[in-house]
């Protein structure tokens, strides 16, 4: 069987096609491009939120595409198990929509940083990084001017005590440094899950180093734990 | 008619590296008395409300879902009344 993927697209997007191609070419299951103004996300086993600009990131990026029209039926399927996967801006969105918390602010530097980072996985036990071991260390790219994670401390400390904090950026070695902090984020924080762990948001890329063509596949590893998990969790139902 | 003028500023307790860009430039033009630099949003709105009350109420309702994120931002306003 093939999962079915729906990949919301926003006036502004410009990671779906590469989402799109991940899912179909390099993944071999399905894969469809959803228009933000349509109601309904129809049969999809699971979301993506791509990266990009929506809203040219008006007023604050992910502010404005939290209103569009199909978010109303993301919230649902979130609400109800579904699962969620927000790559950049739709990391913003995501925590705009209040399905994560906290908020992705300007980049410390102020600059627009396009780079591989390396991150480590601190928590495998999730659906989106079972192909991986805790304290993998993995080679991503990020592109973005405003990734720096902030939460209240109350927030962070249950994000820590419910080891909902996924990914952290580090050196390639992986210790979590500052100098591996490409942004200013919160405790070099890269990415985190929901409570109940299907949504899941981060600031790099994986669908950027997915093929092989582009030596690098870290960010496979995400893709093909999505997939074991869902058609496992299929499979089981 | 009202006419609404609403201020979003960062919460103090964000840092803000816009701000602190700026006064290094405004220090760079000689101004060494400047402190506390912080950047903020300015949105102005028309109301056709009736009544200054239902202005405000929609003005404070807009801010709070969409024009300040309160994890990061406060926001204020103030209300006019437009010929």
């Amino acid at each position: 069987m093939a999962l079915k993927f729906g990949i919301v697209v926003f006036p502004g997007s410009n990671c779906d096609h590469d989402s799109q191609y991940v899912a179909e070419t390099i993944l071999g299951q399905e894969a469809k491009l959803i228009w933000h103004k349509d109601s309904s996300l129809g049969d999809v086993d699971l979301v993506i939120l791509p990266g990009g600009f929506s809203y040219g990131d008006y007023l604050r990026c992910g502010a404005l595409a939290r209103f569009s029209p199909i978010m109303k039926d993301v919230i649902r399927f979130a609400n109800n198990g579904g699962t969620v996967f927000g790559i950049c801006n739709g990391f913003q969105i995501l925590v705009e929509a209040g399905l994560l918390p906290g908020v992705l602010l300007r980049n410390r530097s102020l600059k627009f940083v396009c780079q591989y980072v390396h991150l480590k996985v601190e928590n495998s036990d999730t659906l989106f990084t079972s192909r991986c071991r805790k304290g993998d260390v993995l080679e991503i790219p990020i592109a973005h001017g405003d990734g720096n994670y902030f939460a209240d401390g109350d927030t962070l400390k249950r994000l820590e005590d419910r080891n909902q904090i996924v990914f952290r950026y580090c050196d390639p070695t992986g210790r979590i440094t500052e100098e591996a902090n490409p942004n200013g984020s919160l405790g070099n924080i890269a990415g985190i899950i929901n409570e109940a762990g299907n949504v899941l948001g981060m600031m790099p890329h994986p669908e950027r180093a997915s093929d092989p063509e582009l030596h690098h596949t870290d960010g496979r590893k995400l893709f093909d734990s999505i997939v074991e998990s869902l058609i496992h969790h299929s499979q089981l139902a | 008619m009202y006419h609404s003028k609403i201020l979003v500023t960062l919460r103090q307790s964000i840092l803000d590296p816009q701000g602190k860009a700026v006064e290094h430039g405004v220090h760079s033009l000689g101004y060494s008395l400047v402190r506390n630099v912080r950047i903020g949003k300015f949105v102005e709105l028309d109301v056709d409300a009736r009544t200054r009350e239902e202005a405000e109420t929609v003005t404070k309702e807009v801010s709070q879902k969409l024009l300040a994120n309160p994890v990061m931002e406060d926001f204020s306003f103030t209300i006019e009344e437009k010929s």
